[in-house]
């Protein structure tokens, strides 16, 4: 069974890249917001669905995954503008039943425009297993890792070297500060929301060659990428994308080991541990209140 | 006179700073007992100690011969110390008279399933806690407020609210944060005549306060906290008068005439 | 203010507050219920869906005393409802039990998980609370799936008897109707009463200010935990009658999504109101089977409303219509002094 543990790491490692993507995408709408998106999985079907009707409408490769990311980015958008904004200083209940209904909102028309049935992608750059070991690599693997690592790098430079990255890091931690040094905080929520969206749309097109993709396919994923950014501490993008490399990891080895039934009950089992034993995750910092 | 609170030896420290070190006071029942002092002397972390928030690193704290230490809120609520806060903590999903009536939780005994079931006895506490409530209210000068929602009423008229609140529960100390904190000199007037009612009443009064006026015209004994430790303790006059007491925080020769 | 205004304001602040007065509004529910099948003999409508409401009810007022009065987030209660429906379904056909003993096997059962997790889950606040009871009720969710030797897996556990009170047994719709609506009309005067007591100030309290409530000398954790568990059995109690009713349970049933229409239901009916809760109840199931002629529009009509609600009445519809109500009718009878935020 060992022998296995390569193969399982490849699988883990290819999960949990989309967990760490979509728990990344958490992360920055949590710093900036306080809200839990719970619509992040949502960008992911939306980015997949869309990339997969433009490929099939006969778009050009690149403009197919370009322009079903702008759409995404769009829909990212439309979620602050229109459903988050005009609650500003709402509960914590209330946000989330609003970020809920703007998932069944997303999903519905999904729904109508796609169906229910399942949709494939072409894998981007051919379907030959390299063999690394025991283990068997497709390209898309690859894809997934790398173009994980990208985006990771990416996000990263932007929030730690760009005027306009330290400028959203501001706002997060201090938005009334921030707006009397003279930031936008509207546009920066805006912009948080735009970046979690292309974040999602692009673990979307990345795994959809891998794993089929249905009009549902977003709420498991946006639970898990959750329970990522939990794991990794609530408020530390890296922390997340920390979290959901290792929750894919745990998931793939359970599922190997353990049994494939209960795989998906990892996660959920992740984020109890974490919150009852350390709610600040691995990398979070805690908090205290004031009386 | 018999010793209501007894602090030994407290020390608390925060990441490495340390809050309060070998704070050490007694405070004896019937009297206004302030602790004054400037920001960051620790005065809230000693509150916050004194009713079970936090736990001290070291030293030990006895209210009427009991050990405190170590005791949730409720259960030193249970005790008898009773507390109203800086940061207003009104319950504001509820009425003025429900708010009070809260406060009389510690007296009385209906528990969930006599609650739900409404049995007779369920019936005859609810009017007496209301009867209660209504009389803690007449004290603060509240008793024509009672079905108002609070979340209309204004900052001065929540702040004796809660006092109100934490007189229901008819304790044996009462602490107040900065109960003149935010209020203009009229409520101020008004606030300084209900503590010393409270404490004409039988009921301790251990308060912190900035309002230096209100502190040497209404505290019997005052403490001063600096740096988290006690700089000096005595009457409003020795207080006033304490040079080192005068350098760290009054600033200069200020009299405050002492009713 | 005229007389009549006065009287239907007071009429509307009675729905309101669920206060004591409320015994009125519980007779106007007994009636109704009551009625509705007296007034549509032999309606699939109404004992059909009457029964559906009935559930929902049972559900949306017990979660409401959590979310709505202590203030604390469950989304993963329909964890709660499955139990309750499971055990009695697994043991009454599988091991041949009573179903009377089978429900109070559930309870028990129930009892014990929800105590256990209660703690640990209720130190939790905001968002780490309901990600935790989200992750409890999938987990539950999960387990119903896939341990199928032991719960028949997606499909279930089906040929669950039926239920026989002294000799009557219950058979037929009309039959269920009138058990659910009993139990509906019991824990709502159950929930008016706890609403209006000490320990419902207690929850209340815990929900306005912890630290408050701690001084009062609540015990924060414990009343939480209480009411944790309470609701729990009451859901789990609905779990029980709903597998006999039924005659099967399947995990479709206790699904995350279930769970979310609880919630919803409790807050698009307003929190901290029990008639809320109903009126939420109501509402939810009625819509969706409005909806169910849309078809495929479904999910989109829903989230929708959903989302239109929570941004523009976040006190709830119920709350919401109430207060609009009063105003639109003092409006009327003072266009110059009329302002903008009245105080309720």
């Amino acid at each position: 069974m060992l022998d296995q543990l390569p193969q399982f790491l490849i699988t883990g490692v290819t999960v949990g890249s989309i967990y760490a993507l979509v728990g990344l995408g958490f992360a920055i709408i949590y710093n900036a917001s306080d809200v839990v998106n719970f619509a992040q999985g949502e960008f992911v079907m939306i980015g997949a669905m869309m990339a997969i009707s433009l490929l099939t409408a006969g778009a050009p490769f690149l403009i197919a995954l370009v322009l079903a990311a702008v759409c995404t980015v769009a829909v990212g958008l439309a979620l602050e503008k229109f459903a988050v904004e005009p609650a500003r200083g709402a509960s914590v209940v209330t946000l989330i039943i609003i970020t809920i209904g703007a998932s069944i909102l997303l999903r519905g028309i999904a729904l109508l425009v796609w169906g229910k049935n399942f949709h494939a992608m072409p894998h981007f750059s051919g379907e030959t297993p390299l063999h690394l070991g025991s283990a068997t690599l497709l390209p898309q693997n690859l894809w997934v890792m790398g173009g994980t690592a990208v985006l990771v790098i990416a996000v990263r430079w932007f929030f730690g070297r760009t005027s306009v990255g330290k400028a959203l890091l501001a706002c997060s931690c201090n938005p009334t500060a921030a707006q009397l040094m003279g930031i936008n905080v509207r546009r920066m929520l805006l912009l948080a929301y735009g970046l979690s969206a292309l974040l999602g749309a692009v673990a979307g097109m990345l795994v959809a060659p891998i794993t089929f993709t249905s009009y549902d396919a977003g709420v498991m994923l946006g639970l898990k990428g959750f329970s990522a950014a939990i794991l990794g501490g609530m408020g530390n993008s890296m922390g997340a994308v920390a979290g959901g490399l290792l929750l894919g990891i745990l998931e793939s080895l359970g599922a190997g080991f353990v049994s494939s039934g209960y795989k998906d009950a990892i996660a959920f089992v992740v984020i109890l541990l974490v919150l009852f034993f350390k709610p600040s995750g691995l990398f979070g910092r805690g908090s205290s209140e004031r009386v | 006179m018999t010793r209501l609170l007894d602090v030994a030896g407290l020390a608390k420290s925060f990441g490495g700073v340390a809050a309060l070190a070998d704070v050490h006071f007694r405070v004896p029942a019937g009297v206004v007992y302030a602790v004054i002092g400037p920001n960051g002397a620790g005065k809230t972390t000693l509150f916050n100690i004194l009713c079970g928030f936090y736990r001290p690193d070291e030293g030990a704290i006895h209210f009427g011969g009991e050990p405190l230490v170590g005791l949730a809120p409720h259960a030193v609520a249970a005790h008898g110390i009773s507390r109203t806060f800086q940061n207003l903590q009104v319950f504001f999903n509820m009425t003025v008279l429900e708010n009070v009536m809260v406060g009389c939780h510690l007296r009385s005994r209906t528990g969930l399933v006599t609650a739900a079931l409404r049995l007779p006895p369920v019936l005859r506490e609810e009017r007496q806690v209301r009867e209660w409530a209504r009389e803690a209210l007449a004290f603060c000068g509240l008793d024509h407020l009672d079905e108002r929602p609070t979340s209309a009423l204004p900052y001065g008229v929540l702040k004796r609210v809660e006092v109100a609140r934490a007189l229901a529960s008819r304790p044996r100390l009462l602490l107040m944060d900065e109960p003149a904190a935010g209020l203009n000199d009229t409520e101020t007037v008004e606030m300084r005549g209900l503590i010393r009612r409270i404490c004409d009443s039988g009921v301790g009064v251990l308060l912190v306060e900035h309002n230096m006026e209100l502190v040497m015209q209404v505290s019997d004994r005052v403490l001063v906290l600096e740096y988290g430790s006690v700089l000096a303790e005595g009457t409003p006059a020795q207080i006033q008068s304490d040079r080192r007491v005068i350098d760290a925080y009054l600033g200069g020769k200020i009299q405050y005439a002492v009713d | 203010m005229s007389r009549s205004v006065q009287a239907l304001q007071g009429g509307v602040a009675l729905w309101r507050g669920g206060a004591r007065p409320g015994l009125l509004g519980l007779l106007l529910l007994a009636a109704v219920v009551v009625a509705l099948p007296l007034l549509f003999p032999k309606n699939y409508f109404v004992t059909v869906v009457g029964v559906s409401v009935g559930f929902h009810v049972i559900l949306a007022v017990s979660l409401n005393l959590l979310i709505g009065y202590a203030g604390q987030i469950s989304l993963g209660h329909a964890a709660f409802f499955g139990l309750g429906a499971y055990s009695s379904a697994i043991l009454t056909t599988r091991y041949d039990w009573n179903p009377w003993l089978a429900m109070l096997a559930g309870l028990a059962a129930v009892f014990l998980i929800a105590s256990l997790i209660s703690r640990p889950i209720l130190r939790l606040r905001g968002h780490y609370l309901a990600m935790a009871t989200l992750g409890f009720g999938i987990i539950v969710h999960i387990v119903m799936v896939q341990a199928v030797t032991f719960t028949g897996g997606p499909d279930g556990v089906s040929g669950i008897p039926g239920l026989a009170l002294l000799g009557w047994s219950v058979r037929t719709d009309l039959h269920w109707y009138w058990v659910v609506a009993g139990v509906m009309l019991a824990v709502v005067w159950l929930s008016l009463n706890i609403v209006d007591s000490r320990t419902g100030r207690a929850l209340r309290a815990v929900h306005g200010s912890e630290f408050a409530a701690e001084m009062m000398g609540i015990d924060t954790t414990r009343t939480k935990a209480q009411v944790f568990v309470l609701s729990a059995l009451i859901s789990a109690l609905a779990g029980s009658l709903f597998a006999h009713q039924q005659g099967f349970v399947s995990p479709d049933s206790f699904s995350f999504f279930v769970s979310i229409e609880l919630v919803t239901m409790v807050v698009l009916g307003g929190m901290a109101s029990t008639y809320g809760a109903i009126f939420g109840a109501a509402a939810l199931i009625l819509l969706r089977a409005g909806l169910v002629v849309f078809h495929d529009y479904e999910m989109v009509i829903l989230g929708a409303i959903l989302m239109a609600i929570m941004i523009f009445l976040p006190q709830g519809l119920f709350v919401g219509l109430a207060r609009g109500l009063r105003l639109a009718l003092t409006r009327r009878r003072e266009p110059a002094a009329a302002s903008g935020d009245e105080v309720a």
